[in-house]
């Protein structure tokens, strides 16, 4: 490119504006490529709140709901079952609940529910991804058990509202995921409580 | 340590271990183009920014693509529909399909109105010929997979062409399809080469297209060698480095063209049937032809030279042999001169009788057939294989009266556009003086 001659300043000027008003052109097109890869009406429909009956959940008992393809467990605990959330707040890393990613404002309570009855969580261990399994039985896992959960992969432990054992490899309690209560005997798993909702 | 010598570190760095400063000198601020080019030398760079187009957004249909018979129909749907901007992205995709061939149309026209194919360039046309009919073997394969109406009908008639095929017709036909009829094995088939193996093909052909013009140096429209003039530096004197001059000029190009591109995607995807055809908005269905069948606009002449011969054999023979006649193209014609600018009158009207010919031959393969239609096509039909006869013939005998080539190249036809801006300027210089002599009295 010739230099003598020319006005350079006028020229880094010009390029530089057609490169900005380029630039911006290249940048809007973007868009619709990096959404693209944004879930779709599918995924989204799949990813919907679900709703559970739980009036045959009887103390003690667990079932298991598919929302956005996480396992999510509802069981019910008894008087015996909420009286062991008590006694072991030493034995946890996080016994307030103050880690706020773990639990909606609504659930930062000792059971971490919005009904101490029933417990909602996301059943994944929060070290490496495995489901814990459900152990209720004092005794079960070890001489000084009171109930929890257990994950067999690496050995991580939980109470029976979720929160994290001290000295085991995951690092945050179980997740609660955001529920409310249509009604008594039913619950809405994904959205959060609405104005007037049983709660 | 200064920014500019920084780096300049780190591009000694690569070209110590890779060529970088070296191929960019030598494709790009290093590659002596002719400084004449004009409209007609916008398509090849329009050309590779519409393949990189067909590429990043054919990556991105296949994210929701389902190859399968039973769900490659409503998956296009829910491109179309649920999948966020999927209807921009699939538009993008079908409109620059025919974008595609328009460009590659008009950038093969050039070949032919400046003589680009004449040696030494024989291997470029050749090459060149070779990502046409791919991009056909391309297009072809991607029409299947909405697994429309036209998609299905469509591939039955064309792989059925290979069913003319002496002896081995219906074995050869049966082994492309995979199974007895169109199914979903055809589908998947069509699918691994649309999407895998013809887009590398057109890749690597590209790299060599473009190897081998910068080997021998671009035609341009005198058709004139430009290396002939030389200044002590062994530059052309009428040659300019390709960057920044042409990397700009055609930028303005690609900008003209994706204002009209935009227009269509965004105003008329369909372009009235004639880029995606209505029919094809109904689901394969084996069980009833449409009642017309037509192939899209781009293969539409071809398709008429093949329906107008009344025997299926000839016809497949007629329609293979009016594309392989292209590529003969460098040795067919002989004359003395390269450019249409210099060339004698014979060829100038028996390359308008061959354009005419072949966009008629065109309209009528969009059109249900009727025996004045035919009629019609085969005399197109003759005037399109006509016109490489008479390039012989008129070149080989020393028929054709040419003009005197210029020594260096000249301005063209921008020559009246110059006239036109220097008289409108004398005509504003005037009316101003006339002003400024009317206001002084005041």
């Amino acid at each position: 490119m010739k230099r003598e001659g020319a006005d350079l300043k006028r020229r880094r000027l010009l390029t530089g504006a057609a490169g900005v008003v380029g630039g911006v052109g290249v940048a809007y097109s973007a868009v619709p490529f990096l959404a693209y890869w944004q879930p779709g009406a599918q995924a989204e429909a799949a990813a919907a709140p679900v709703e559970v009956d739980i009036s045959k959940l009887a103390p003690g008992q667990k079932i298991d709901v598919d929302w956005r393809g996480k396992p999510i467990w509802i069981f019910r605990r008894g008087a015996r079952e909420l009286a062991t959330l008590r006694k072991i707040s030493d034995l946890l890393r996080d016994p307030r609940s103050l880690v706020s990613s773990q639990q909606p404002p609504y659930c930062q309570n000792l059971a971490r529910a919005i009904r101490p009855e029933y417990g909602v969580m996301i059943g994944i261990c929060t070290h490496l991804g495995c489901i814990p399994l459900y152990e209720p039985e004092p005794g079960s896992v070890d001489n000084k058990w009171l109930g929890g959960f257990f994950c067999p992969c690496h050995g991580s432990k939980y109470d029976l509202a979720g929160r994290v054992y001290k000295g085991v490899p995951a690092p945050l309690n179980l997740e609660v995921p955001p529920h409310w209560y249509p009604s008594a005997s039913r619950i809405i798993i994904g959205e959060h409580p609405e104005k007037g909702a049983v709660s | 340590m200064s920014e500019a010598t920084k780096n300049r570190g780190l591009l000694a760095w690569i070209d110590a271990r890779f060529p970088f400063s070296k191929l960019w000198i030598e494709h790009a601020a290093g590659y002596y183009a002719p400084k004449n080019f004009n409209f007609w030398y916008y398509f090849g760079s329009l050309a590779i920014f519409v393949l990189v187009l067909q590429l990043v957004t054919g990556i991105w249909l296949t994210m929701y693509y389902k190859p399968d018979a039973e769900l490659a129909f409503a998956s296009i749907q829910y491109i179309m529909r649920d999948v966020h901007w999927g209807w921009l992205i699939r538009y993008l995709h079908s409109t620059g399909a025919s974008a595609f061939f328009i460009v590659i149309y008009l950038h093969m026209f050039r070949g032919l109105l400046y003589g680009s194919y004449r040696k030494p360039r024989e291997l470029i046309w050749l090459i060149g010929m070779v990502i046409y009919a791919v991009l056909m073997a391309e297009a072809f394969f991607g029409y299947l997979l909405p697994w429309g109406q036209m998609s299905y009908w469509g591939a039955q008639v064309i792989t059925s062409l290979f069913g003319a095929v002496p002896w081995v017709g219906d074995t050869l036909m049966i082994w492309i399809r995979g199974d007895y009829t169109i199914s979903d094995v055809t589908l998947n088939r069509f699918f691994a080469l649309h999407v895998a193996a013809m887009p590398l093909l057109l890749i690597a052909l590209v790299v060599l297209h473009i190897t081998a013009l910068h080997e021998v140096g671009s035609n341009n429209p005198d058709g004139i060698e430009i290396k002939r003039h030389k200044n002590a530096n062994g530059i052309p004197l009428d040659g300019v480095p390709f960057h920044p001059y042409y990397t700009i000029k055609d930028t303005v190009g690609l900008t003209v063209f994706l204002m009209v591109f935009a227009f269509v995607v965004f105003y008329a995807p369909g372009m009235l049937g004639l880029f995606l055809e209505p029919e094809n908005f109904e689901p394969a269905n084996p069980l009833s032809t449409p009642e017309h069948i037509a192939p899209v606009w781009y293969f539409t002449p071809f398709y008429s030279i093949l329906r107008c011969i009344p025997d299926k054999l000839w016809g497949v023979v007629a329609l293979a042999s009016s594309i392989f006649v292209l590529f003969l193209l460098p040795w067919l014609d002989r004359g003395k001169v390269r450019s249409v600018r210099y060339r004698g009158l014979g060829f100038k009207i028996a390359l308008a009788l061959f354009v005419i010919a072949l966009l008629v031959l065109g309209h009528l393969g969009g059109n249900p057939p009727s025996p004045g239609r035919n009629l019609v096509a085969r005399i197109c039909a003759v005037i399109y294989f006509g016109y490489f006869v008479f390039l012989w013939v008129y070149t080989f005998f020393g028929l054709e009266k040419t003009k005197p080539e210029p020594d260096r190249v000249t301005d063209g036809s921008a020559k009246w556009m110059q006239k036109l801006m220097r008289r409108l300027m004398q005509k504003w210089k005037q009316w101003r003086r006339l002003e400024e002599t009317q206001r002084e009295p005041m």
